[in-house]
């Protein structure tokens, strides 16, 4: 009798166990539908925009033709500036936290902040960048767009510098040291070398991130009609103009934006994916 | 472990540097490189620095004119120059409950279904998927919002809701109103998506530092896979769980561009969930650049400050908890 009851119970168990795990399936199978609808609606939308115009024309008065080409340029140019300026911050600062610091309380407190910075919302940089520089000058230009896409590159490159320099066994800088080598010298010629790989997956993880950033643009690049090569005005950049587009009432407005959007989402994956195999590899060699 | 293979590696420097000290260039080229490293490293905490200074400094004209009002005041009107920042906070906290109920509830579906159900073949692809949704810009999140989600709400999910759930007594009130398709809930809803892969990638990660001993110890006695899910897996990665959801706080809270396509930008604090509503972000999205008053201009930085302050906090936490969760995860 007892027996019979422990299996009973048992038995409600396991079904409560099932019903649990249904659910979890149930959920990531929700999940996985949502995120795959994403990626569908953007396809067949999209597709459609892509035209080779895209790539030639600029962006167009509404009712007219017209493609993204100032809007790719200014991002484009906007993005190499920004990583460019961000990139030797973030390793510079993360090779004081991994080979300086000694795990001092600043080196700590670094780090605090820059994962802070790493979440934080990219409208307070745009804030920030907007009192540092759009007042001063006294105009929207893309100098202070590259430099709100700096603050937000430096993060990603510094953790991951960090971490990378983390995994440089001690054996090769203790030769270094053993053969008299500085210490500047150890840290470039030695451990950049022996982190190359994991710092450039830093370095791609950075410029997707930044290149689909539109927060922090709008008040501090701007956006711009037309052609520009000029860094001291306002710049068109395809997430801004994919904003504006988007958002107006003209079909074929929304029609680029569409196209934009299609553009910069294969960017980004194509950067994180190759990002992936990089880190992989490196992880293969250690 | 790094931490104190570096210590003994820079006190084993220093004793050599006592017998053997660098000359000339090379001496130079050390102090210039471990100068510049030190400056950098100090330059991301003037940013944080930075940041603060310019909202507060910005934010001054804002809240001397209207003192603490200024947070509780439901006004919003440029027009006769009156600011309070109650709606959009109202939306902010609000859209980030809506996320949370229902991507926290998701990801732990989907960090379960990762960890104890799925068949080895499909555990790598599927993560990585996941991973790579995470950095999806939020562009696309919001472009696909306004013309897929809103909709999609408004023909069919916002009209049942408003004749079943509508209907009940005190809880209808969050469900009546017109269909629009945009608004809090809707904003809630993207949010929850874009929080799905943080959030289930970080328990996923903390799930698999719980020692398969302690697993098969209560498989071992009996337990089903549940039971050991929610009983061992769950308390063991307690801290961690707790620091991946705060994560997502902060991120769903900070969130710009998504939510300003389809919060529908109103000022008025609805009772409705259905009714457009504004985020402190996407207030910022939309009027910054036309605020031409000094005024104007201040509350919206004086936005940007209350916006920064609640995210630090949150992210701050789960910073610590992380911390904690990684401390535990070495020992």
């Amino acid at each position: 009798m007892a027996a019979t009851l422990d299996m009973t119970r048992y038995r409600g168990r396991q079904v409560q166990s099932r019903i649990a795990l249904g659910l979890a399936c149930a959920a990531t199978s929700v999940g996985l539908f949502v995120l795959g609808t994403i990626l569908l609606t953007l396809l067949w939308n999209g597709l459609s925009a892509l035209h080779p115009t895209i790539l030639t024309q600029m962006t167009p008065a509404p009712g007219s033709k017209g493609g993204l080409l100032n809007a790719i340029a200014g991002t484009i140019a906007m993005t190499t500036v920004g990583v460019a300026l961000g990139t030797p911050v973030g390793i510079l600062a993360g090779t004081w936290i991994a080979e300086y610091s000694r795990g001092s309380v600043l080196a700590q407190m670094v780090q605090f902040v820059n994962d802070i910075l790493l979440s934080a919302p990219s409208i307070i940089v745009g804030l920030f960048v907007y009192e540092l520089m759009v007042v001063p000058m006294g105009h929207f230009s893309a100098w202070a767009g590259s430099v709100a896409l700096a603050i937000l590159v430096v993060p990603v490159v510094l953790r991951t510098t960090v971490d990378m320099l983390g995994l440089v066994p001690s054996a090769l800088r203790e030769a270094a040291a053993a053969l008299g080598t500085p210490k500047w010298r150890t840290v470039t010629m030695v451990c950049y070398r022996a982190a190359m790989q994991g710092m450039l997956t830093g370095i791609m993880l950075a410029v997707a991130r930044v290149s689909g950033e539109t927060a922090p643009l709008l008040f501090t690049a701007l956006n711009n009609q037309f052609w520009s090569t000029n860094m001291n005005a306002p710049m068109a950049n395809l997430p801004v103009v994919i904003f504006q587009f988007a958002l107006s009432p003209y079909e074929d407005w929304q029609h680029l934006a569409w196209g934009g959007a299609i553009l910069i989402t294969f960017t980004i994956l194509t950067l994180n994916i190759l990002a992936r195999f990089l880190a992989t590899l490196s992880s293969l060699k250690q | 472990m790094t931490v104190t293979d570096s210590a003994t590696i820079s006190a084993a420097s220093s004793a050599r540097k006592t017998a053997l000290t660098l000359r000339g260039p090379q001496k130079l080229f050390d102090l210039l490189f471990g100068g510049s490293t030190i400056f950098f490293a100090a330059l991301v905490l003037l940013i944080l620095g930075g940041v603060v200074f310019s909202l507060v400094s910005g934010s001054r004209l804002a809240f001397s004119t209207f003192g603490t009002d200024f947070i509780f005041s439901q006004f919003w009107n440029p027009v006769t120059s009156k600011f309070g920042a109650r709606a959009p906070i109202y939306g902010t906290l609000m859209t980030s409950f809506i996320a949370m109920l229902f991507g926290v509830p998701i990801s732990f579906g989907i960090a379960v279904f990762l960890t104890e159900v799925c068949p080895p073949v499909l555990k790598r692809p599927l993560s990585v998927a996941i991973e790579l949704l995470a950095g999806i810009p939020s562009i696309i999140y919001g472009i696909w919002g306004l013309f897929f989600l809103a909709p999609f709400m408004q023909s069919y999910v916002e009209p049942y809701l408003t004749s079943t759930l509508g209907a009940v007594p005190g809880l209808g009130i969050l469900f009546s109103g017109p269909p629009l398709g945009i608004g809090i809930l809707t904003a809630g809803i993207i949010l929850a998506i874009m929080i799905i892969p943080f959030i289930s990638s970080i328990m996923r990660e903390v799930f698999e530092t719980v020692p398969v001993m302690l697993k098969e110890s209560a498989y071992g006695i009996g337990c089903t896979t549940w039971e050991v899910m929610w009983n061992i897996v769950l308390p063991y990665t307690r801290v961690g769980v707790i620091g991946g959801v705060m994560l997502g706080l902060g991120r769903a809270m900070g969130e710009t561009m998504a939510v300003t396509f389809v919060i529908g930008n109103s000022h008025r604090i609805a009772s409705s969930l259905l009714a457009p509503g504004q985020t402190i972000s996407s207030t910022l999205a939309n009027e910054f650049t036309e605020a031409t008053e000094d005024l104007y201009t201040s509350s919206l930085i004086a936005l940007g400050l209350i916006l920064f302050v609640i995210t630090f906090i949150v992210l701050s936490f789960a910073k610590v908890m992380l911390i904690r969760a990684n401390r535990q995860a070495g020992n």
